[in-house]
């Protein structure tokens, strides 16, 4: 089994400096070692070693490429257009908007979904961070956070509490309540502090854990009961501007996208960098995992789509360790910034800067449709818990909820161990 | 130069296309649109006194936009919105609304000089105020390869030295008027400019990337396919909820009848526990269904141990220890109660990391009970009375097939639903309530009580 998420994690004296940590086994010319991850950095860090030039490393660096290259090159047997000629064609998506959330006074910078598959959570570039039920349109909740552009905001699993942070280079919890008008920024907390702006936030599992990635060029995960930092991630040489989690059987590995072009995939455990993807287009300014999984019970993987300034979105097929698709169109010229996947991973939502939102047919790489209605940028998709809906929020100031529209006088049939219902909307 | 730097930070909404490589399609494509002869229509035109050259309508810009790329009006609109919005082309009479109207309105290129984004090369001169000002700035934080090329450009670069750190103060100074929220943003586009133009150089990761095992394509993108297509009937953009999209219909009845604790689920959703054993411990609905199933084979320990292990792993630092303890006494312990039935190695990696219990101490354990279930366990389930009874109890629901004047009463009514908070606080009373019901019973404690009782 060569499934990287299954290999145990050791724990013990680092060899390097002795403390009893997380340990990550790390190969300098096919030599194992185990350092903890701060060691790791500290020799990553290192200036030029006694023979070494700027010149002499990019020469060794452009070869190392080309190997790993290669073989990557040597188990790409069939590409991703193949495999889908055999899986169907979709048919016609008519998506409708079904609310939209206005309420903000400026650009909405970023939301995220309660899993109550109802309610979200949105901040934006004026301070305010709110809690909506988008449902009902009700605003349940706002604060108003001390600095402007709150980059960032999370939900919490439990539905308890948010997260929220930007650039006051933290990250705090604000716990909900049932009161409407209780001040819940009297019970704020503190949990993560970086040297730089905060980028990307998100939950683990539990309430307990909060994941931040950070303009210092790291993430970290972090305990909220105590703030104390649990594990930091070292490895991207530039700010990094999005992170993602997905839930797996494993449940240790995410995703992060940064600056130097590169998407990075991290083992939670031990803070080691288990995968790297780079590209050659601007910065990472999204990324996003979807998890697959195999009926035979014996691998399970992970997919990961990325994006970049640029107007491709990249496909990325972790356990392959390849890139598998770009989605692309000439008419596209403006870049996308964020991305998310339909439950099935079927569909690709990308935001655009164009104002757009396209929508992918993950697996044949065509574009099935083109969503118009936001005033100005589109900051970030997200699809509910059950997949019901989509949300985009826009620096336009509001937040929209689109969900597909089965079409008026239109006979549909589902499939059900062969039995045919026919059934005519009237919507 | 100070051009380059102008960001969206400050300016009303207008975006910025700072390092863009895409930069130079567009431009190219601005480029054509100003030929003489085969690009957009151009005139002279009064407009109030003066008569202005180079006029261009809307209606000819979109025109031209529609014969080059062949697409949908739509597209066609958006994109010739796109050139006004980024400032390729600037309107004459509505200056404020930034949009490309489908009619006569007029508008002009903007010329390259004032472009958003210029074809222009990252001058080594031009890194070398940055650093300058950064050097300012942090006093000499600079990363350890910045500091290499600075050195570097200091000793060819000498004779302007003076030059280039009175740029930088001056640019420093310059950056010190714009308010800070906006000048944190601008700092990091900067940053980020040159981090893509003078990369830093790193080995130690590709090396690891060269060891690390890798799977054949068609193995991990047949799995892909295949997972698309398994859940393609569940995911609400392919096929219909059943009764109806609550988003859709503003009715929420798709919502109640999949709780947590629904008493019957529906088809749908038994049939995704199928799927594999991580769906089926994920909704914990199936995770009850499954539990129900393993107390009638007396084997509920290794999932009562995977869950303990899961609270372990997500609780908070200060309970760590206590959930260890407590986790070595009732599964790990020799007797002990609920006593996992793991091979020797693992169970003695286990042990001997509960000395300095760490939140993945439990990590090898979990995993090796996970693939038991996985592999076994599961699969039986499937096949057992348990499974094909709620399989045959889960319901269907009817469509709905609601009328106009229907779905405008449900969306003047929409339910409120229950509030996450009450739900929770249910679970925490339902979990206390389960945990005392199966907590192991302590024989030596009921010996005692009975003895004394004598």
């Amino acid at each position: 089994m060569c499934d990287q998420t299954f290999v145990a994690a050791t724990f013990g004296p680092c060899e390097s400096c002795g403390k009893a940590s997380p340990l990550m086994n790390i190969y300098i010319k096919t030599e194992a070692i185990n350092y903890c991850s701060f060691c790791v950095e500290m020799m990553a860090c290192k200036g030029l070693q006694e023979g070494e030039t700027v010149a002499s490393l990019k020469k060794e660096s452009e070869s190392l490429k080309k190997k790993l290259d290669e073989e990557r090159g040597k188990l790409s047997d069939i590409e991703l257009n193949q495999v889908a000629e055999k899986v169907e064609v979709l048919g016609p998506l008519c998506i409708k908007t079904r609310r939209v959330l206005k309420g903000h006074g400026n650009k909405v910078l970023c939301m995220d979904w309660c899993k109550d598959k109802r309610r979200l959570v949105s901040s934006s570039q004026d301070g305010k961070v709110i809690v909506w039920d988008a449902f009902t349109l009700n605003k349940e909740h706002a604060v108003s956070l001390p600095c402007t552009w709150v980059l960032t905001c999370a939900y919490a699993p439990s539905g308890c509490a948010v997260a929220c942070g930007g650039l006051d280079n933290k990250c705090s919890v604000f716990p909900l309540s049932l009161d409407k008008n209780e001040n819940l920024s009297a019970k704020k907390k503190s949990v993560a502090m970086h040297t730089n702006y905060v980028s990307g936030c998100t939950f683990t599992s539990s309430d307990m854990q909060l994941l931040t990635s950070s303009g210092d060029g790291t993430c970290a995960l972090w305990d909220v009961e105590s703030g104390q930092l649990l594990q930091s991630f070292h490895g991207h040489t530039a700010d990094v501007l999005s992170l993602d989690l997905a839930p797996s059987e494993t449940g240790n590995t995410f995703v992060s996208g940064g600056c130097d072009k590169k998407a990075n995939v991290w083992d939670m455990r031990s803070g080691q960098n288990v995968q790297s993807f780079e590209t050659h287009e601007s910065d990472i300014n999204c990324v996003n995992l979807n998890y697959y999984c195999q009926l035979n019970p014996f691998v399970s993987g992970l997919c990961c789509c990325m994006f970049t300034g640029a107007p491709q979105c990249r496909f990325y097929d972790l356990r392959a360790d390849r890139e598998v698709a770009i989605y692309q169109k000439d008419s596209i010229i403006f870049g996308a910034s964020t991305v998310d996947f339909s439950l099935s991973g079927r569909l690709l939502f990308a935001g655009y800067n164009d104002y757009t939102i396209n929508l992918w047919d993950t697996l044949k790489g065509t574009r099935v449709s083109v969503l118009f209605g936001h005033e100005n940028r589109v900051s970030r998709v997200r699809v509910s818990p059950d997949g019901t809906a989509l949300c985009s929020a826009s620096w336009d100031n509001t937040l929209r909820v689109m969900s597909w529209s089965t079409m008026s006088n239109i006979l549909f049939y589902t499939q059900r161990k062969g039995c045919c219902i026919l059934r005519l909307f009237s919507l | 130069c100070e051009l380059i730097y102008v960001g969206d930070c400050g300016s009303a909404g207008r975006p910025s296309m700072r390092g863009s490589p895409f930069q130079f399609r567009l431009e190219a494509i601005v480029v054509e649109m100003q030929d003489s002869k085969s690009g957009v229509k151009c005139s002279e035109q009064k407009l109030n006194i003066s008569t202005i050259p180079h006029v261009i309508t809307g209606v000819d810009v979109l025109t031209w936009i529609t014969n080059k790329m062949k697409t949908t009006p739509e597209e066609v609109q958006a994109f010739g919105t796109m050139l006004v919005a980024y400032g390729y082309i600037y309107p004459l009479q509505n200056h404020k609304k930034l949009v490309m109207c489908n009619n006569t309105s007029l508008y002009r290129f903007q010329t390259p000089y004032f472009w958003p984004t210029q074809n222009w090369v990252a001058e080594d001169s031009d890194y070398a105020i940055y650093l300058a000002k950064r050097n300012i700035r942090k006093k000499g934080m600079l990363e350890p390869y910045e500091q290499t090329h600075y050195s570097h450009l200091h000793d060819w670069m000498n004779h302007k030295w003076d030059f280039i750190v009175m740029q930088a103060t001056e640019q420093y100074k310059a950056g010190k008027e714009r308010k800070k929220p906006d000048r944190v943003v601008f700092d990091c586009q900067e940053r980020a400019y040159w981090i893509v133009n003078r990369p830093p150089v790193s080995n130690m990761f590709y090396q690891q990337a060269i060891m690390r095992s890798k799977v054949k394509s068609s193995v991990s993108l047949g799995a892909l396919a295949k997972y698309v297509t398994t859940y393609k009937n569940h995911d609400p953009f392919l096929a219909p909820c059943l009764p109806s999209n609550p988003w859709q219909t503003d009715n929420d009845t798709y919502w109640t009848c999949n709780t947590r604790r629904v008493d019957v689920p529906t088809k749908m959703r038994v049939e995704r526990w199928s799927f594999s054993l991580f769906e089926l411990l994920s909704d914990l609905r199936g995770r009850d269904d499954f539990k129900t199933f393993l107390k009638k084979e007396f084997s509920g320990e290794n999932l009562a141990f995977w869950e303990a292990a899961e609270e372990l792993k997500w609780g908070t630092g200060s309970s760590m220890t206590s959930k260890a303890e407590t986790i070595f006494k009732t599964f790990l312990a020799p007797g002990a109660p609920r006593w996992i039935n793991i091979d020797g190695r693992t169970m003695g990696l286990t042990v001997k990391g509960l000395e300095h219990p760490h939140r993945y101490v439990l990590e090898a354990a979990q995993t090796h009970v996970f693939l038991l279930m996985k592999k076994d366990t599961f699969f039986r389930y499937l096949k057992s009375p348990v499974y094909k009874d709620i399989q045959k109890k889960a319901i269907n629901p009817d469509p709905h097939n609601f009328s106009p004047a229907q779905l405008e009463q449900n969306a003047q009514s929409r339910s409120l639903g229950i509030h996450p908070i009450i739900l929770w606080q249910q679970e925490e009373e339902e979990k206390a309530k389960a945990a005392a019901a199966s907590a192991p019973v302590d024989v030596k404690a009921m010996m005692s009580k009975i003895d004394r009782n004598k």
